[in-house]
């Protein structure tokens, strides 16, 4: 019987979509339903003197004291309310609902907030309120620089990044009998149903959150979709009827939550050939008005702030800060496409300093099997610096192109990076996650809470069942996320649905086909009818963490990518091409290659956004530039092409070797485009790295000189479309 | 009908005017609909001059043989604005009326000494391009007037465009410069005032065989770029005098 | 008004200036056609008027009237649309599908043997954030240049190699 793992089947939902079938959650009504809309804090911090709501017949509104249980939204903290009561901490913070039965009713409504406003602060360094701190420690520091023959400084600073998915926000909240059923886009069903829990003072069982078809998340829908949730449900318990939110993409851009942004600094010893003896590291991260992850961005922030490294002697101190601006939270990479911007440039500075080779300084420092991370995780056979490094150098033809494009308008640079699969130390203990399989008279059904955002979920998880059951891949189908029947499965996030929730799954097939014995699922449902099994979380035997000292096993495995960034730079404009990206990722196993390759794909064109146009403007504690006009992601006229090669080594516990892939794609682009251009002569130390600073830092360092115009002649290789 | 009624709207292809009444920003509540007059289509020469109508789209001027050899700068203008969606309904009269300071073929149709023929009830006119601003967003059109075509006389010399965008696609312009190179020089610039400019001074000097330097010291006087969301002040003014070079180097 | 959509006539009761996505999405029930950002921007809500690609956020419903428009829905009607839709699927050209159907009936008008410079230039309105673009090239050229699929692919594909372990 023909395998599917490894082959790449066609998509369970792909023919919905592309005939129009597939439906998202403006697609769906209800009878009797409402449209809800936020009435919001227009003062980044301030007291709420006075509310005035002038409204005509057919409007309900909502404010704090519709609220039945506890007012803040459910997640990690309790600091956030769902509705402001008397004061308001950043510009967009809700603070009344309304909802009408005419959609465009709502863009008439006459409110009037008045407010004592108080002095908001914006820079995290200058913040009161400090939401989490982490040390980590490794060695002895001072001995560690006091082996150093050279010691290099440098300070980068990343900012807000917008997931941009193309469908906003939006949920139904569908109000019953002592009920609430939540309909919406959404990446984690079973946050929206604790959110939900907590807010409504419901039994668990009286709430129901289902996920319709989501066009896109990216970490964008792992929290924020809470807050929606809470909102359009008092809007329905209120009214007693159903209400439909759906964010304009102005609203969206302006009030939900974006990625932290960052500074780092390091001070960095060295050896005079190149080796790492210490690094000393601090991470500043600005959380915006309330926790929400910041103390998860931080900690995955932290443990990846070295880079893939080996060095005895660490210290990495990191710090996530309250500032007065809508609060930030998940996107992809989370925390670590901050920290490793920040090594990756910094390893560049550093070869400049010494006078090392970039590809070489890498090679002698870049962590091996048998080494020992930041945490002090000594790493297993399938720890490929080494190999994603070399394969990288080779294809582009990186030291050659190095060489032919010195002094030129076009540039290459390289980035070494990794991420940690599922979530850090003793969180998937915590998570307890379940899978559930059910036989089918046909075959059997997934049931599980991870849900498909594009990057496919559904497929994935079908072929690791189906093979591992022993039946054709079309046999297996895949239950809507409906927390009224699937397990709760864990978030979809941290790069964990393949190899947490897959690595269930697959343990759930291999029972079930046990049972099962020698007859097939069709013979078996006949006889004795359907049953279910199902899979809890258990660690990879001598998995231990420690979090008080933050230290241990990170991660059960890391995947390992190096990316190599082409570039050309108009000296005209100071535009920066990316003309070519070259990108090779150790993912363990590849389930579905063509799909694994759509997560680097996507992910790399996001980095490469992140590192040259996305800016959030930010005026006051708002988004000056809550546009699509004016927010600037890669059209296709801007795709770069790239190269991508897949390396497997695979990890022992993940489903037939698999490690996670969506997250770190993202991790590299950046400091890629940074070190090409710096080997143009830019020295630049923040992204965006936009035209404008670029005209500007060119200026300041090369007084009197224009960029360089000559193009070098060589015959590259055409990158692949 | 304009006549009896200022308060009326001419609408064509929709692609501002919509984007203005989902902002709000656009506030007026009555609406012309010109899109099916088709005596405001067509491109051709009449009596030497390109004549292209009002209604005109970009697909109809990028495929037009006659705007290529006569215009070749507006079919580059055109081959850049929005993508194909706008394109395919985005006017050349639009462009004009909607009278931004970022229009993309604004700076062509100045370089380019074109006429805006209007038309009323009373009557006909032709302004000069170079007059049609008095303003922000200001022109010289009359509530009862509309935009019908916009004709060219022959442009000697070569031409040269070139926008400067937040990205490749799907973007307004930072800056944008057409200029004309032959025994006159003709420059103009937008989004570095509050209408397209038409560099006169700088254009001057190079005609007459002045230097580069002293060319780009009175663009600088010239033009009025600000900050905004998209670009700063400082970019603006030093890609217009790189901008002017590059036209000079290119068009030798 | 009349309009004729995916080839059926429908009488619709709307205001001139309603937008045309909403007339199709909520008058005529085809929720095919996707809003990303209500200003013309992204091209979730492209669709075709008399074969031509239009953001139908922008577009008022009084401009279709009399008009041959092509949703999602309809887009087997058209000469590729039905090729795009399969390759679409098949090399990964829709991940979350948001984008999709706007992007497949921008990609309807083009001709079998478009180069990539001119496949960009149809696409050049349409955002997607999932893909990062290049396998919605790969898709459409496999839907416009089956005989040889790949032909927009210069170098070396993708691969996938066993990595020694050391």
């Amino acid at each position: 019987m023909a395998r599917a793992v490894g082959t790449n089947v066609r998509r369970k939902d792909g023919d919905a979509k592309v005939i129009g079938a597939a439906k998202y959650i403006d697609d769906l009504a209800f009878p009797g339903m409402l449209h809800g809309a936020t009435v919001r804090s227009t003062i980044p911090r301030g007291r709420i003197a006075a509310r005035k709501l002038s409204l005509p017949a057919g409007f309900i509104t909502a404010d704090h004291r519709d609220i039945p249980g506890r007012n803040y939204v459910a997640l990690i903290e309790t600091d956030q309310p769902c509705l402001a009561v008397d004061a308001v901490t950043h510009v967009a913070e809700p603070i009344l609902l309304v909802a009408h039965a005419d959609k465009h009713a709502l863009n008439d409504i006459d409110v009037t907030i008045a407010y004592t406003p108080e002095t908001p602060n914006y820079d995290p360094e200058a913040a009161d309120l400090c939401f989490k701190k982490i040390t980590i420690d490794k060695g002895d520091l001072d001995r560690g620089f006091r082996d150093a023959d050279r010691v290099i400084e440098g300070e980068y600073r990343t900012g807000h990044q917008e997931q941009l998915y193309i469908e906003t926000n939006g949920v139904i909240a569908v109000p019953g009998d002592g009920q609430m059923t939540v309909y919406g886009s959404l990446q984690c069903p079973y946050y929206v149903h604790k959110a939900l829990v907590v807010l409504l003072n419901l039994p668990p069982d009286k709430v129901r959150v289902i996920q319709t078809e989501t066009g896109g998340g990216f970490g964008g829908k792992e929290e924020y979709p809470s807050m929606l949730a809470c909102h359009a449900a008092i809007l329905a318990r209120k009214a007693g009827r159903p209400v439909k939110m759906i964010y304009d993409r102005v609203e969206d851009l302006l009030a939900t939550t974006k990625r932290h942004p960052a500074i780092v600094r390091h001070r960095t010893g060295l050896t005079r050939d190149g080796r790492l003896t210490a690094m000393d590291i601090e991470v500043i991260m600005d959380g915006g008005a309330y926790a929400t992850l910041s103390a998860v961005v931080l900690s995955r922030g932290v443990i990846h702030g070295a880079g893939p490294y080996r060095c005895d002697h660490v210290r990495i101190r990191g710090r996530a800060m309250m500032t007065n601006t809508p609060p930030n939270g998940a996107f992809r990479g989370f925390g670590a496409p901050q920290t490793q911007f920040a090594v990756e440039a910094h390893m560049d500075r550093i070869a400049d300093a010494l006078g090392v080779d970039p590809v070489r300084l890498r090679a002698i420092n870049a962590l091996k099997p048998g080494d020992t991370t930041a945490t002090g995780q000594k790493l297993g056979k399938d720890t490929s610096a080494l190999p994603v490094l070399r394969e990288a150098v080779k294809r582009s033809q990186f030291n050659r192109k190095r060489r032919q494009w010195k002094g030129t308008n076009k540039g290459i640079g390289l980035s070494l990076f990794f991420h940690g699969s599922g979530f850090t130390g003793g969180g998937e203990v915590k998570l307890a996650s379940k899978a559930s399989l059910e036989l089918t008279a046909t075959g059997a059904c997934i049931l599980v809470g991870s849900t498909e955002i594009g990057q496919g979920t559904r497929t994935m998880h079908a072929q690791i069942v189906a093979d591992a059951l022993g039946v054709p891949y079309d046999a297996i189908d895949v239950h809507e996320v409906d927390t009224a029947f699937v397990p709760d499965s864990g978030p979809t996030v941290a790069s964990r649905t393949c190899m947490i929730v897959g690595k269930l799954l697959e343990r759930c097939a291999r029972d079930m086909k046990k049972r099962l014995g020698s007859l097939t699922p069709a013979q078996y449902f006949r006889r004795h009818g359907a049953f279910t099994v199902t899979s809890q979380y258990e660690p990879p035997p001598g998995l231990l963490w420690n979090d008080d000292t933050y230290a241990g096993d990170a991660y059960g495995s890391y995947a390992w990518s190096c990316n190599v960034v082409e570039i050309e730079v108009d000296p005209v404009t100071c535009e920066v091409r990316p003309t070519n990206v070259t990108a090779v990722a150790e993912i363990g196993k590849a389930i579905h290659p063509m799909m694994a390759i759509g997560q680097i794909e996507g992910g790399t064109a996001q980095g490469l956004g992140y590192a040259l146009t996305e800016e959030v403007v930010m005026r006051d504690g708002r988004m000056a530039n809550a546009t699509l006009t004016n927010y600037i992601i890669p059209t296709p006229m801007d795709a770069a092409p790239m190269d991508v090669v897949l390396l497997e080594r695979p990890y022992l516990h993940g489903p037939f070797g698999a490690k996670g892939v969506g997250e770190m794609p993202i991790d590299g682009p950046a400091p890629a485009v940074i070190n090409a251009l710096r080997h143009c002569g830019f020295d630049v130390r923040a992204i965006p790295a936009t035209p404008e600073r670029l005209m500007s830092a060119y200026a300041r360092q090369n007084p009197g000189r224009a960029p360089a115009r000559r193009a070098a002649v060589v015959r590259s290789r055409p990158g692949t479309v | 009908m304009l006549a009896g009624d200022p308060k009326l709207t001419p609408i064509a292809g929709c692609t501002d005017v919509y984007v203005g009444l989902h902002f709000g920003t656009v506030k007026e509540q009555r609406f012309i609909d010109l899109w099916s007059l088709d005596e405001l289509r067509g491109i051709a020469l009449d009596r030497g001059r390109l004549r292209i109508g009002a209604l005109t789209t970009y697909p109809e001027i990028i495929a037009s043989t006659l705007v290529t050899r006569r215009l070749p700068m507006l079919v580059a203008a055109s081959r850049e604005v929005g993508g194909a969606q706008i394109q395919n309904r985005g006017t050349l009269g639009g462009n004009i009326a909607n009278a931004s300071p970022a229009g993309d073929t604004l700076p062509v149709l100045a370089a380019a000494a074109a006429d805006v023929i209007l038309r009323s009830a009373r009557g006909q006119r032709t302004v000069p391009f170079e007059s049609f601003y008095t303003g922000y967003r200001t022109t010289v059109r009359q509530p009862d007037e509309l935009i019908v075509a916009v004709e060219f006389p022959v442009v000697e010399g070569r031409q040269w465009w070139r926008k400067v965008g937040t990205r490749r696609a799907q973007a307004i312009s930072k800056i944008m410069i057409a200029g004309v190179r032959g025994t006159g020089v003709r420059i103009a610039l937008g989004s570095v005032g509050p209408a397209v400019v038409l560099a006169k001074q700088a254009a001057a000097i190079l005609q007459r065989g002045g230097t580069l330097a002293d060319a780009q010291a009175a663009l600088a006087n010239e033009i009025a770029p600000i900050d905004d969301v998209r670009s700063t002040r400082e970019y603006r003014a030093q890609v217009a005098a790189n901008l002017l070079a590059e036209f000079w180097r290119t068009t030798q | 008004m009349k309009l004729t959509v995916n080839g059926k006539t429908r009488n619709v009761k709307a205001h001139p200036m309603k937008r045309l996505l909403d007339v199709l999405r909520e008058d005529c029930g085809l929720t095919g056609t996707k809003e990303g950002c209500g200003e013309g921007e992204c091209g979730a809500c492209t669709v075709l008027i008399d074969g031509v690609a239009v953001d139908s956020c922008i577009v008022p419903v009084v401009h279709a009237e009399g008009r041959r428009v092509i949703t999602i829905e309809g887009a087997a009607r058209t000469q590729t649309g039905k090729a795009l839709q399969d390759a679409f699927v098949v090399h990964g050209g829709a991940q979350c599908g948001i984008c999709t159907p706007g992007m497949i009936l921008a990609a309807a008008p083009l001709k079998p043997g478009a180069s990539l410079e001119e496949v960009k230039f149809a696409l050049a309105g349409n955002l997607c954030r999932c893909t990062g673009y290049p396998a919605i090239f790969r898709s459409v050229d496999a839907a416009l240049n089956p005989a040889s699929a790949g032909r927009l692919r210069r170098g070396k594909p993708a691969k996938v190699k066993r990595a020694r372990a050391r």
